[in-house]
């Protein structure tokens, strides 16, 4: 079991070595560059003293390989460079913006999952009803709509008109700030959860185990409490694993909306500014944050399934 | 019928219902099984075996439902029954057996479990009593060392075993029906013999009357006192075991038989090929006009093809639905 862990954990680094390697690619061969982006606002022109400068200082004028062993090497050391905008160490700048992210992505896929599942497992057991139908025809446009729509509908209801929430910000980090954005980024994973939990109820519901155990005699709610629920939890699990990824990549517009201090807004400012250390990084830490989410889905599901191996 | 009928089905129609239409995919179907009796119901895939297997327990599903006719068990009318009146008979009185052990078995659960689970259904024991009398369940089906595979969960076991978990949860409340379908097909050969052998032993053990399916005809030779052969919903012919293989009088039960392959017919014969029935069973919305097997049947004439025939009783207390059964 604890080697199953271990093995599962340093699997990841070849992967989070890839993506580094894909995303610093990426970025040299995008048009634009630190300086570039500084003119780009029209103001003013930079003195190109200047700019040879900075280019020098922080070694962007080195061919692509050059930089990418710098890079690798730093890697090694868990040293993520210095940020080109505020010449802190990379590591500070996301240190600082991990809660925030990690705050509105658990929260946000805890409402998914609170009311997500039940709302799939009512719906297949109701099949037909009007449970079943509201619910699929609520999932199907949790599905479809867009979340700064969502969010801005949030904000106009919650804040402006009732009053009972603020609109916008982290403020003191406390609860009250957390729940609009929370429930703009999950009301699609609640969706997709729904969904997913009905299909996959119903698809147990005619598997021949269930039909031996009606064939003992047990009663409909017996079936769903002994046979279904487990069996149900495994897919569902992968789902919500799968789930967090996307929710962190949607962090993105619901942060920008709500002025929420994530990795998300961090990271759009940092592609415009081209901050490329910062851009990296946060694109790392995210990358990390996913793995380790679905690497623990993984060791429940080995948990609740005797026929998943712990090798 | 006798007296000491346990099971009594009359005109047993079973409909499937497409888009609002209903067709009947098992109809007219009437036999009994006495205490202690083994029945076994022949016929190929699709013929309506193994829904009318479903239909006895009380286990048919959308959109399959009982149609017409009566199921008497025990001097009880079962389509009177509630629901939860039906429950309560299901594993303790009438239980059944399935086709392939490795998904009609919870692979999340281990089998000791699953056996136990009957105990505290029927019996009203505790999960502790009910565990440990899981464990002699195990060992009276010959599952080597229970007090250890009670903890396996399903994948862990072979085929044989796992059917024998079935088996072991099937009886274990002493039922006074059985209901078997196909219980050996997804098995190998050598552990099909064992696996009838334990329901034989067991069910006598009992006096728990069996109702066989299978489409093995030599299985059912073996294992059977009173076939019913089916063909397209209906059965077209039933007769006591021995006289119905002797002397086949249904084209149908006859070209079942020659279909089967007989051990050395090569070499005595030469090169020889199996006989087959052409055609398919057609399917429960497209069944043909007159007798159902008109299409396939070598000596079918235009009555056949026009009027649908009726059930005959033969002089050996068998009963026929052929307009040729002499």
């Amino acid at each position: 079991m604890i080697s199953f862990v271990l093995r599962r954990l340093l699997q990841m680094v070849p992967i989070v070595l890839s993506i580094a390697a894909v995303i610093f690619l990426m970025f040299s061969v995008i048009p634009g560059t630190f300086v570039s982006s500084m003119n780009d606002d029209g103001r003013s022109v930079m003195d190109a003293e200047v700019a040879a400068r900075i280019n020098k200082e922080f070694g962007l004028d080195d061919p692509v390989y050059i930089r990418f062993g710098k890079y690798v090497g730093q890697l090694a050391t868990l040293d993520l460079g210095t940020s080109f905008r505020t010449r802190q160490p990379v590591t500070t700048v996301l240190a600082d913006r991990m809660w925030p992210t990690a705050q509105l992505a658990l929260a946000s896929m805890l409402f998914a999952i609170v009311f997500g599942v039940p709302l799939g497992f009512i719906a297949a057991l109701r099949q037909g009803s009007w449970i079943d139908t509201i619910s699929m025809v609520s999932a199907v446009s949790g599905l479809s709509l867009p979340k700064f729509w969502l969010g801005l509908m949030l904000m106009y209801i919650f804040a402006l008109v009732l009053g009972w929430l603020p609109s916008f910000g982290y403020g003191d980090g406390g609860i009250r700030y957390l729940i609009l954005p929370s429930i703009a980024l999950g009301v699609a994973p609640m969706a997709l959860l729904a969904r997913t939990t009905r299909a996959t109820v119903l698809e147990i519901m005619n598997a021949d185990f269930v039909r031996t155990a009606r064939a003992k005699g047990m009663s409909e709610a017996r079936v769903v409490q002994w046979h279904l629920t487990r069996n149900a939890l495994v897919i569902v699990l992968t789902t919500i694993g799968l789930q967090f990824g996307t929710v962190i990549g949607q962090a993105v517009v619901v942060e920008k909306l709500f002025a929420w201090p994530g990795l998300g807004s961090l990271l759009v400012d940092s592609v415009t500014l081209r901050d490329i250390p910062v851009v990296q990084g946060a694109i790392l830490v995210i990358v990390l944050f996913f793995l380790l989410i679905n690497t623990l889905v993984d060791v429940v599901c080995a948990i609740i399934d005797p026929r998943i191996k712990y090798t | 019928m006798t007296g000491q009928a346990l099971l009594e089905v009359e005109g047993l129609r079973i409909d499937l219902s497409v888009n609002g239409r209903r067709y009947p995919a098992v109809q007219d179907v009437s036999f009994s099984i006495r205490r202690g009796e083994t029945f076994g119901l022949v016929g190929e895939s699709g013929c309506g075996k193994s829904i009318t297997a479903l239909a006895l327990i009380g286990l048919l599903r959308n959109p399959l439902s009982i149609a017409g006719g009566s199921i008497r068990f025990d001097g009880q009318e079962l389509r009177d029954l509630s629901p939860g009146g039906m429950r309560k008979l299901r594993g303790s009185r009438i239980s059944m057996i399935f086709q392939e052990p490795m998904t009609a078995l919870n692979p999340l659960s281990p089998v000791g479990r699953q056996i136990a689970e009957m105990f505290v259904l029927h019996k009203g024991a505790n999960w502790r009593e009910a565990e440990r009398q899981a464990v002699e369940a195990l060992a009276r089906v010959r599952v080597p060392a229970p007090e250890r595979r009670v903890k396996d969960f399903p994948h862990q076991l072979s085929g044989g075993m796992r059917q024998r978990v079935m088996i072991a949860m099937a009886l274990v409340c002493g039922p006074d029906l059985l209901l078997a379908d196909e219980p050996t097909t997804a098995l190998d050969v050598t552990v099909q013999a064992e696996i009838l052998d334990l329901i034989r032993e067991l069910s006598a053990a009992q006096g728990t009357a069996v109702f066989m399916i299978s489409h093995d005809l030599g299985l059912i030779a073996n294992m059977c006192q009173n076939v019913g052969v089916m063909y397209a919903g209906r059965l077209v012919e039933q007769r006591a075991a021995d006289s119905i293989f002797l002397a086949p009088r249904h084209p149908y039960t006859q070209g079942l038989l020659a279909s089967l392959p007989l051990l050395g017919a090569r070499s005595k014969f030469g090169r020889k090929k199996l006989k087959e029935i052409e055609g398919v069973v057609p399917p429960v919305v497209a069944f043909p006009t007159g007798c159902r097997f008109n299409p396939r049947c070598h000596a079918a004439t235009d009555l056949c093809r026009a009027e649908d025939p009726v059930v005959t009783p033969l002089p050996d207390s068998g009963l026929v639905r052929c307009h040729y059964h002499d």
